[in-house]
């Protein structure tokens, strides 16, 4: 199998809550390589979430190492970071986090201004990928008059604005009925199919889960299992 | 890219409208301040300078010491016409006359009035006078060497501001008991108390007044091309001779117009920095106002740095767009400070010009209005420099926690 593309090796995050210390992540390993469509399950408290910000290059670990693409992400600066992430990894959240005071149209072209993509080639591209996500027709609306799916649909454009070859979802589905639960997951299954996007899915939701080709289970910070 | 920050700061501006407003206020109470203080200020120091200008820089004024310039009439020491044979024997001096202030009791049908009475010489020395007074008589003529108990009324009396009825030319006036005839009548000056005044020849003011040889104020004209510091400390020596004074201890003031100009000028420039430096202290409060706003903000939008960081913002991006932020929230006050500060300056002027103070004329030069929009922008961003560097400094995971 070729090199994976993130990789976690022996990954440590401890807390420090007063003078207590709180290990989330224990010695925790982990590949993931290129096309790989992977849901990380557990309950709260198991260091998912923890997992997911290592997975997404959001924090550093205690100890160990996390690799993306090869290079161990605590030799980066803050900004180096910032901007590989925007690279690489494209976030789609529970909450769908799209900036309120800006338009759909203008939350999916974000990204593009962060990496100071000009703007005409920034226009076409949050235009084509509106319309593929569906919402061609809503782009001039803020998030505030969006509904939750049409919210996430938004995101998930945003998410695929810079061609990152990393989708990392945490609860894609967590705030959304199960109607349009599915229809975001069948986006993000088109993602993976036609697109040959890498996929890490964050949930406690089996029936999010089974849509993986391998669910991580984990539990006190490390992984237990893996199911399929 | 700073194209697009400015365009996404002037969007979360005018979304937070409310809050917008609220945190400008202190910035335009005291831009507008400044704005209306400086233009009114402007427009008077024009108007005055171009009153001395007119004048010319070969005059000199005489006056007994402890006055200054429009306050005559109530000094200690006291200049007569013996001062003036001195002054007009003094070389370069081509001409020289002086004048006599009197408050003056005015009974004009049935009524009466106090006003200052002047002392205008009739004599060819009076003509120096008249070219710096820059007399112009809407009405009649001017005063001549054989009148005697002839007046000419300030415009003011003719306009019936003062008395109930018109004072006209031929008309009786009595002051200080005596019978005068209005000969003519004076244009507008401008100030409201000089187009009050009456004229009357020097020698009936003498006799009216029982003022044998005083006088307030003596003006001279030098001759073309002498050199007019030199001829004011000739004029000095001879008059500190003639009143036996040591140098140092005048009991007299000999000024050039310029000097005058000078002298105002610094005490306005002065009064005009206080005033300022007061009316700044509201724009120290609209710059802590703007960093307190900030600061909310960037608490508000804790979720949204980490959103913004998550997706590929640099600290760099982040503290740009709030400095931005901050610095349009600045000069947004500033854009209404200056038009309210502009609206109030030309109310004064209209206001002043309603008293009969014509000479006001609010100025709004453009290095004003820009000045003070890239002044109060400055003050947005410095305002938010701590706030910015707060947001830039939020780790994403942090932020992306934050409820």
């Amino acid at each position: 199998m070729n090199k994976p593309i993130i990789e976690l090796k022996d990954v440590w995050k401890i807390y420090q809550i007063g003078h207590v210390k709180i290990p989330a992540l224990r010695g925790l390993s982990l590949s993931i390589h290129s096309g790989e469509f992977i849901a990380i399950m557990g309950k709260s408290g198991s260091g998912k979430s923890t997992l997911m910000n290592m997975v997404g290059c959001l924090d550093i670990p205690t100890k160990g190492r996390v690799n993306l693409y090869g290079d161990d992400i605590a030799s980066f600066t803050e900004s180096d970071l910032a901007q590989t992430r925007g690279k690489k990894i494209g976030f789609i959240f529970q909450k769908f986090n799209l900036i309120p005071t800006l338009t759909a149209f203008e939350n999916v072209m974000l990204p593009m201004i962060f990496q100071g993509i000009p703007f005409e080639e920034r226009k076409k591209k949050a235009q084509s990928l509106l319309s593929m996500v569906g919402l061609s027709e809503r782009s001039a609306h803020r998030p505030g008059e969006l509904s939750g799916g049409e919210q996430q649909r938004v995101a998930i454009a945003r998410s695929l604005a810079i061609d990152p070859e990393i989708i990392l979802a945490d609860e894609p589905t967590g705030n959304l009925d199960s109607k349009t639960g599915k229809m975001v997951m069948d986006l993000i299954i088109k993602l993976h199919k036609e697109q040959k996007k890498t996929i890490i899915i964050v949930t406690h939701d089996e029936d999010v889960a089974k849509y993986a080709q391998k669910i991580k289970v984990l539990r006190d910070g490390l992984v237990i299992g893996q199911k399929k | 890219m700073i194209k697009d920050y400015v365009k996404f700061a002037l969007k979360t501006l005018k979304v937070r409208k409310t809050r917008t407003f609220l945190t400008m206020l202190a910035v335009f109470i005291g831009i507008a301040a400044i704005v209306s203080l400086i233009s009114l200020g402007q427009g008077l120091e024009n108007a005055i300078s171009e009153q001395f200008e007119a004048l010319g820089t070969n005059k000199i004024m005489v006056s007994p010491a402890g006055t200054f310039f429009g306050a005559v009439g109530d000094s200690v020491s006291e200049i007569t016409e013996e001062d003036l044979d001195v002054i007009q024997k003094v070389s370069k001096v081509k001409q020289a006359g002086g004048m006599l202030y009197k408050m003056a009791r005015l009974e004009f049908d049935e009524e009466v009035q106090y006003t200052w009475a002047i002392g205008l010489p009739t004599d060819e020395s009076g003509d120096v006078i008249n070219e710096i007074a820059t007399f112009n008589y809407v009405t009649g003529r001017e005063l001549k060497e054989s009148d005697k108990y002839k007046v000419v009324v300030g415009i003011r009396l003719a306009e019936a501001d003062i008395f109930d009825k018109e004072v006209k030319v031929r008309d009786k006036l009595k002051i200080e008991g005596y019978e005068f005839k209005v000969v003519g009548g004076m244009g507008r000056i401008g100030n409201p108390e000089d187009d009050r005044q009456v004229y009357i020849p020097l020698e009936t003011a003498r006799e009216v007044f029982n003022e044998p040889d005083k006088l307030d104020i003596i003006m001279i004209e030098t001759t073309k091309g002498a050199s007019v510091p030199a001829v004011v400390e000739d004029i000095k020596k001879e008059l500190r001779d003639f009143r036996e004074v040591e140098e140092g201890e005048e009991d007299f003031n000999v000024q050039t117009f310029e000097e005058m100009m000078e002298t105002f000028a610094v005490v306005f420039t002065l009064v005009q920095a206080i005033l300022i430096g007061i009316a700044s202290i509201s724009l120290l409060v609209g710059g802590v106002s703007i960093m307190n706003t900030m600061y909310t903000s960037v608490l508000q939008r804790t979720r949204e740095i980490g959103v913004m960081k998550a997706i590929g913002a640099k600290n760099k991006d982040i503290w740009i767009l709030f400095i931005i932020e901050s610095g349009f929230l600045g000069m947004a006050g500033g854009i209404i400070g200056v038009l309210i500060g502009m609206g109030l300056a030309k109310l004064v002027e209209l206001a002043a010009f309603q008293q009969g103070i014509t000479i006001l004329k609010a100025q709004f030069p453009w290095y004003l209005i820009v000045g003070t929009l890239v002044f109060s922008f400055v003050i947005g961003c410095l305002s938010g420099l701590a706030p910015a560097y707060r947001a830039s400094k939020l780790k994403p995971v942090d932020a992306l926690r934050y409820e």
